[in-house]
């Protein structure tokens, strides 16, 4: 009776180290993987976190990201073709210094948006950038692509279900795909 | 995954401006390293916004949107203290999201 009592006193000793070390390690991972992703910031992305996501990523639109010509693209994502308009704003830099980081926006005063999309001819694959907009959105897109070379830039806008284009030339002197 | 999501909202009237910068190396695949071997391509594909239960805005990208990529958008509706939704997932499968209150 003794002796069990002693066996159990043991156990629970050793059950709570147990505990006290688990948060401890887990601490540790923390802080290592926060060292870690503040020196290399591309370290980040390979952390095998498990995927919480809510995010679908099969809404991703593989074929039209691999398209060669803006026809394809169009077709592959839209399943159209568009035509040139006025109420189709692009604003992109004549001159791009660093074709890294061009930056780009794109506006509309069309009504009923519901998708735009962001095309660099002359890039390996033609598609940047796609975007959904559901109802009740405002269609103003900005943000920053990597151009590998001087190139036509074209902004595809999906409104009441017809596409509108605008186009642009940016000269690009470093390219973005190649270092 | 702490910290690759940094977005700032905020309501004027009936639409809410949102900007966002999302840490990551969007590697297009083109690229080689110091030894000459392709780094294979590494890029975020889908980014949502989500508001009131309901999606707002989604991104797809390609390996052609820049590195820590930047984006900036604006939706109809959306009040100071409302809750904004951004969550990303790439290539890889890895994920991250972040819940912002609209200033």
């Amino acid at each position: 009776m003794h002796k069990r009592k002693y066996s159990v006193g043991i156990t629970m000793e050793r059950q709570m180290t147990e505990f006290h070390d688990a948060p401890d390690a887990v601490r540790r991972t923390i802080l290592k993987g926060a060292v870690v992703g503040g020196l290399a910031s591309f370290g980040l992305g390979a952390f095998p976190f498990p995927a919480f996501a809510d995010v679908d990523a099969k809404q991703w639109p593989g074929d039209a990201f691999k398209a060669k010509s803006e026809a394809e693209t169009l077709k592959a994502l839209y399943g159209k073709s568009a035509e040139a308009s006025d109420k189709v704003s692009l604003d992109a830099p004549e001159i791009a210094e660093n074709g890294a980081v061009v930056p780009i926006a794109v506006a509309t005063t069309l009504p009923n948006v519901t998708g735009l999309a962001i095309l660099v001819l002359e890039n390996p694959n033609v598609l940047a950038a796609a975007y959904k907009i559901p109802a009740g959105a405002q269609a103003s897109v900005a943000n920053r692509l990597k151009m590998a070379k001087t190139s036509k830039v074209v902004a595809v806008v999906e409104s009441g279900g017809k596409l509108y284009s605008a186009s642009k030339e940016v000269k690009v002197t470093v390219g973005g795909c190649g270092g | 995954m702490a910290g690759t999501i940094r977005v700032r909202a905020t309501a004027s009237g009936d639409t809410t401006e949102v900007q966002s910068l999302i840490r990551h190396p969007m590697d297009s695949g083109f690229v080689k390293d110091a030894k000459g071997e392709l780094i294979p391509a590494h890029h975020i594909e889908v980014v949502e916004f989500e508001h009131g239960g309901k999606t707002v805005f989604t991104a797809l990208w390609g390996p052609a949107v820049s590195k820590d990529p930047y984006l900036k958008f604006s939706f109809k509706g959306g009040k100071a203290g409302d809750e904004l939704k951004v969550s990303w997932v790439d290539n890889k499968g890895a994920s991250d999201s972040l819940v912002a209150k609209i200033q």
